[in-house]
C-alpha cells in the first residue's frame, strides 16, 4: 500500500506509461456508486495509507486532512470543539474516507439549509494524470485566484485526479434541536416545506415518508422553541437515530434489494407520478424512488428533466444503463476536453462517471 | 479583419447605435473601476438579446477577434479592461428580471441586472439575494458571477458561488450551455463552480438563476472599540470559538475610523485603535440571545467601549461608516488603491504590522478595512496620481502586501479577481504546474483563446521573466514576515 506522495506519483506515472487504468479507492464504502469499471485490467489505488489531519484550527473554521483520513476520525476531531461538517455527508460504512466523500460529492439531510459538500470545499492538493503535485484554492474562506479547480474535483468520481489533501470550512454545531412530525399528504407537504423555507425559521432538515412530514429544527435554544410553537406538530423522540437512518440509508425505506433512483429536482415540483415508493428530502428537492425493477428508466429521466433536474440510478442497477443522467452533447464536449487535460492517458476511474470519460 | 469591415458586419444584425467605434464613443469603456489601467477597444457592441450575442460571438470567432465582456464596469482588478484589437461586449442592455418564483425561492435574471435590483424585486415576497458587495447599487449580477463577488454578509450567507443555481453560458464559438439546474445539484462535473469567478475567460453568461432567501425577522449590531488591533483580532476568534457565526463582522483601523468619522459622524470612538462591527440576524428570540453573548465576549476580550444598536436607524448609522470607507478614502486623498488579500485570521495583527512598516517605508498612507469574519483584507493605499512616480510606488507597495498575504498562507484576491492587476502575483501564488492547468481549463472552453485574452492567468514565460518566486507549501511560514 502506498503511503508517500512519491509512491503515488510513481504508480500514476507507470500507469500512464502502460495505459493501465487505476481504480482509486478510499474505504470502499461507495464501491456500489457509479458505473462499473470500463476496463477489466485496472489496478487498485488504495488511498487509505495517506491519512491524518494536517491542520485544524477551530477558530479559523477550517480543517485540512489527507484524503485517506476516515470521516469518522475527522468528525470526532471536530466534535471535540463543538464543530461539524455541515453538509452531513453520508458514510455508507465505517471505513468512509474524506477523499471518497469529496469525490462522490454526496451531501446529507442538512444540505438544503446549510449547503452541499462542494460549498464547503476550500482547497485541494491533488495529483493529475501525469503525477504532477498540484494545489488549488487554499485554507481561507474567500479566494478567487485562479479557476475553482477544488470545487470542480467535488463529485468528479475520481475521474480527474487523485485527491491528496482537502481543506474544508466547518461550522459550529447548533446549540439546540428537535424534530417535529406531522401527518399530511405529499402535495401539502411539498407546499409547506417550501413555504417554511421562505420564512426565517431554523429548519435544518426535512423528510417526507409514509404520509408523514418530519421537520428538524436546529439553532439557538430560544429560536428553536419559538419555531416549535409557530409550527405545531408532535415532537419525535430519539430524532438523531431517525436522521442518521435517512442520511445513511439504514431507514426501512432503503432496505429492499431493488433499483433505487435519486431524483434531484426543483423543490416545488408536484408529486411525481412514477411507479414505486418515494421518500422526499431537501424541501422536496430530493426524491428517492424505489422501483420494482423492470421500470422505464427513460420515463424516470424525462420526469426528472421536466422537473428541472436529473435522475441517478443510485443503487441496484441491473439493466446496465448509465447510472448518471446523460449529458447534452455540448456539455459532454466540455467534460471530454477537461478529462483530456487533467488525465491525458485516461487512467483515472475511466467510465465510472460516463463511458466517454 | 480591419475594423471598418467588422463594424459593417456587426451592423448587419445590430442597430447602428449598438455598435460604437468612434474614439469619443469608446472612451467611457476604456477602463473599469481600476482606472489606473486604460485601453480603448477597437469596437464596443451593446447587444440586447442572447441571439445577438450568439451572432457577435460567431463573427468574432470566425474572424479571430478577441472579445471582452463588460457588466457595469465596477470591477477593481481590470477584468473588463478592453483589448486594443478586440470587441468590448457590454451586457448592460440585458437587464430584465425574467421571473421570480417565490415558492421555489429563485429569480431568473439577465446578466445586466444590478445586484440590488434583484433584492428589490424579491422584497414583496419577504425574500432577498444574499451576496451584497458594497457596489451593489451599481454592479451587475453577470459581473458578480464572473468575479464570485462577496459582501459583508458572506461568512454566514456565502459568496456568489453559494447563491446561484443555474447559468446559461455561450462559449466563444456561440454554442449555448445550460450549467446547473433548478435542482440543488446537477449531473456531471461541477461546471457551475468552475464558471463562477472565471473572470469572463470561459464563456459569456447570458442568464442566471439565483437563490433567494428569507429576510431575517430582525438584525442588530454590536459596535466594539479596542485600544489594540491584536485584541480586536482575538475578539473575532473568541466570537467564532463560542460557536457564533455572525451575519457580518467587520473591522476598521484607526486611520479609517478617523477618515469616516470626519466625513459621516457615525459615532465612532476616535480613541480606538480598531473598531469591530458584529451583526446578528435571525428570529427576534435568536438575535436577543446572540447579541447578549456577543456583548459579553467583547467585554471579556477587552473592548474599551461597546454599544448595541437600539433600533434600525442606529444599526444603519453604525454601518454607514463602514460602508463609506471607500468614499472617505476618496475625500482624504486624491486617489486610492484598493487591495484584496485574504489571510488566515490568526495572522491579522502581524500582517497589519507589516502593512504599517511598508506604509512608512513607501511614505504612503494606508487605511485598513477588513471583512474580519472571513479574513479578507482591503488595505486602501492613499496616493496622488499627479505626483510623478507615486502610482508606481503604490503598485509596488500593493504587490508587497499581496506577497505578505501569500506568505501568511492566504491568497492575493478574496473577491475582486486577478484581472490585469494581480497577474504578476499569480506567479508567486502558484507554481508552473497549477498555472499550466489553468491554461488547460481555459483551452477546454475556449481553445482559440479569444475570450478576455491575457487576463487572470499569467503565461509561464511572463512568470519566468519576472523571476517571481513561487512560495512553496510548507515554506509559507509566518516567521518570514518581519523581512518586509
Ligand atoms: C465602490 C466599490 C465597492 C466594491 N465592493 C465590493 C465588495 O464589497 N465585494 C466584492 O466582491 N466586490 C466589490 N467591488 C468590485 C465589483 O463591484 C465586483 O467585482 C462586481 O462583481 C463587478 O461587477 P460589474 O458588473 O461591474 O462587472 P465588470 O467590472 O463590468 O466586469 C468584471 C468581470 O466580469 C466579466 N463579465 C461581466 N459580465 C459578464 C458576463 N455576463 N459574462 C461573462 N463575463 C462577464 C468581465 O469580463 C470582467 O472580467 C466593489 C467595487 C467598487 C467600485
Amino acid at each position: 500500500m502506498p503511503i508517500t506522495i512519491d509512491q503515488y506519483q510513481a504508480i500514476i506515472r507507470a500507469a500512464a506509461e502502460s495505459k493501465t487504468p487505476l481504480r482509486i479507492r478510499g474505504g470502499g464504502t461507495k464501491d456500489f456508486y457509479g458505473n462499473p469499471a470500463r476496463e477489466k485490467n485496472s489496478t487498485l489505488l488504495d488511498m487509505t495509507g495517506y491519512s491524518g489531519i494536517v491542520d485544524y484550527e477551530p477558530t479559523e473554521l477550517v480543517i485540512t486532512a489527507r484524503a485517506g483520513t476516515r470521516l469518522a476520525d475527522l468528525e470526532a476531531a471536530l466534535d471535540q470543539h463543538g464543530q461539524m461538517l455541515a453538509f452531513e455527508p453520508p458514510y455508507f460504512g465505517a471505513a468512509a474516507t474524506l477523499g471518497g466523500c469529496i469525490a462522490a460529492g454526496l451531501s446529507g439531510p442538512r444540505r438544503a439549509a446549510a449547503g452541499s459538500v462542494r460549498d464547503f470545499v476550500l482547497g485541494v492538493r491533488m495529483l493529475d494524470g501525469k503525477g504532477e503535485d498540484l494545489q488549488f484554492g487554499g485554507q481561507v474562506m474567500k479566494n478567487v485566484a485562479g479557476y475553482d479547480v477544488s470545487r470542480l474535483m467535488t463529485g468528479s468520481m475520481g475521474t480527474l485526479g487523485v485527491l491528496l489533501e482537502v481543506s474544508l470550512k466547518v461550522l459550529p454545531k447548533p446549540a439546540a434541536g428537535l424534530t417535529l412530525r406531522m401527518a399530511m399528504d405529499e402535495a401539502a407537504a411539498i407546499e409547506k416545506m417550501n413555504q417554511w423555507a421562505g420564512k426565517p425559521l431554523p429548519v435544518s432538515a426535512t423528510c417526507y415518508i409514509d404520509g408523514e412530514l418530519f421537520l428538524r429544527l436546529s439553532g439557538a435554544e430560544p429560536a428553536v422553541r419559538a419555531a416549535q410553537v409557530k409550527l405545531g406538530g408532535e415532537t419525535l423522540k430519539d430524532d438523531d437515530i431517525f436522521w442518521r437512518s435517512v442520511r445513511e440509508h439504514t431507514h426501512d425505506f432503503f432496505q429492499p434489494d431493488k433499483p433505487l433512483w435519486r431524483l434531484s429536482i426543483r423543490s416545488t415540483a408536484p408529486p411525481l407520478l412514477l411507479p414505486g415508493k418515494q421518500l422526499l428530502e431537501w424541501n422536496g428537492g430530493l426524491r428517492w424512488l424505489h422501483t420494482d425493477g423492470g421500470e422505464d428508466a427513460e420515463a424516470i429521466r424525462v420526469a426528472a428533466k421536466e422537473a428541472g433536474g436529473h435522475a441517478t440510478l443510485f443503487r441496484h442497477n441491473r439493466s446496465g444503463i448509465s447510472v448518471f443522467h446523460p449529458l447534452p452533447s455540448g456539455m459532454m464536449k466540455i467534460h471530454r476536453a477537461l478529462k483530456e487535460k487533467f488525465d491525458p492517458s485516461g487512467i483515472f476511474n475511466p467510465g465510472r462517471l460516463y463511458s466517454e470519460i | 479583419m480591419p475594423s471598418q469591415e467588422l463594424v459593417n458586419k456587426l451592423r448587419a444584425f445590430l442597430p447602428p447605435e449598438a455598435v460604437l467605434h468612434e474614439a469619443e464613443d469608446l472612451k467611457p469603456y476604456e477602463c473599469d473601476g481600476l482606472s489606473a489601467y486604460r485601453q480603448l477597444p477597437m469596437i464596443v457592441v451593446l447587444p440586447q438579446s442572447e441571439e445577438q450575442i450568439v451572432k457577435v460571438l460567431q463573427l468574432c470567432y470566425a474572424t479571430k477577434t478577441p472579445v471582452v465582456a463588460r457588466g457595469a464596469g465596477t470591477g477593481l482588478s481590470g477584468g473588463a479592461l478592453p483589448h486594443a484589437e478586440g470587441v468590448l461586449m457590454s451586457l448592460a442592455k440585458l437587464k430584465q428580471i425574467i421571473a421570480i418564483d417565490p415558492l421555489a425561492r429563485t429569480a431568473r435574471v439577465q446578466p445586466g441586472v444590478r445586484n440590488l435590483a434583484i433584492s428589490e424585486a424579491a422584497a414583496p415576497h419577504g425574500l432577498y439575494y444574499a451576496p451584497d458587495p458594497s457596489s451593489q447599487i451599481a454592479c451587475s449580477i453577470g459581473g458578480n458571477v464572473a468575479e464570485n463577488s462577496g459582501g459583508v454578509h458572506c461568512l454566514k450567507y456565502g459568496l456568489t458561488v453559494h447563491n446561484i443555481l443555474k447559468l446559461r453560458v455561450l462559449t466563444m464559438d456561440g454554442e449555448c450551455l445550460e450549467i446547473g439546474g433548478d435542482s440543488l445539484d446537477s449531473a456531471g462535473y461541477d461546471l457551475l463552480a468552475l464558471m463562477t469567478g472565471s473572470e469572463g475567460m470561459l464563456g459569456i453568461v447570458t442568464e442566471i438563476t439565483v437563490k433567494l432567501i428569507p429576510k431575517p425577522e430582525k438584525a442588530q449590531l454590536v459596535m466594539a472599540a479596542f485600544d489594540d488591533v491584536q485584541k480586536a483580532g482575538s475578539a473575532v476568534a473568541n466570537v467564532i470559538g463560542a460557536g457564533i457565526i455572525p451575519a457580518g463582522m467587520e473591522m476598521m483601523d484607526k486611520i479609517t475610523i478617523h477618515a469616516v468619522e470626519e466625513f459621516l459622524h457615525a459615532g465612532y470612538d476616535l480613541a480606538a485603535e480598531a473598531i469591530l462591527l458584529c451583526e446578528s440576524d435571525g428570529s427576534t428570540e435568536e438575535v436577543a440571545d446572540e447579541i447578549q453573548r456577543i456583548y459579553a465576549i467583547m467585554q471579556h476580550s477587552g473592548a474599551t467601549n461597546i454599544s448595541t444598536s437600539r433600533d434600525e436607524a442606529e444599526r444603519l448609522k453604525f454601518w454607514a461608516g463602514r460602508k463609506a470607507a471607500f468614499p472617505a478614502a476618496g475625500r482624504v486623498s486624491p486617489d486610492y488603491y484598493c487591495m484584496d488579500g485574504t489571510i488566515p485570521r490568526k495572522h491579522l495583527a502581524g500582517v497589519l504590522r507589516g502593512i504599517e512598516e511598508l506604509s512608512q517605508a513607501y511614505g504612503l498612507r494606508c487605511m485598513n478595512v477588513f471583512h474580519a469574519g472571513d479574513g479578507n483584507l482591503h488595505p486602501l493605499i492613499l496616493y496622488d496620481a499627479n505626483q510623478p512616480g507615486e502610482l508606481e510606488r503604490t503598485e509596488e507597495f500593493g504587490g508587497k502586501i499581496l506577497e505578505m498575504c501569500i506568505h501568511a498562507g492566504g491568497t492575493i484576491t478574496g473577491e475582486h479577481g486577478v484581472g490585469m492587476e494581480k497577474i504578476n502575483q499569480m506567479c508567486s501564488q502558484f507554481g508552473t504546474g497549477e498555472l499550466a492547468m489553468f491554461h488547460a481549463v481555459k483551452a477546454a472552453f475556449d481553445p482559440a483563446g479569444l475570450l478576455n485574452p491575457g487576463k487572470a492567468v499569467p503565461t509561464l514565460h511572463r512568470c519566468a521573466e519576472l523571476g517571481a518566486m513561487h512560495v512553496h507549501r510548507g515554506e509559507q511560514k509566518f516567521a518570514d514576515l518581519p523581512r518586509f
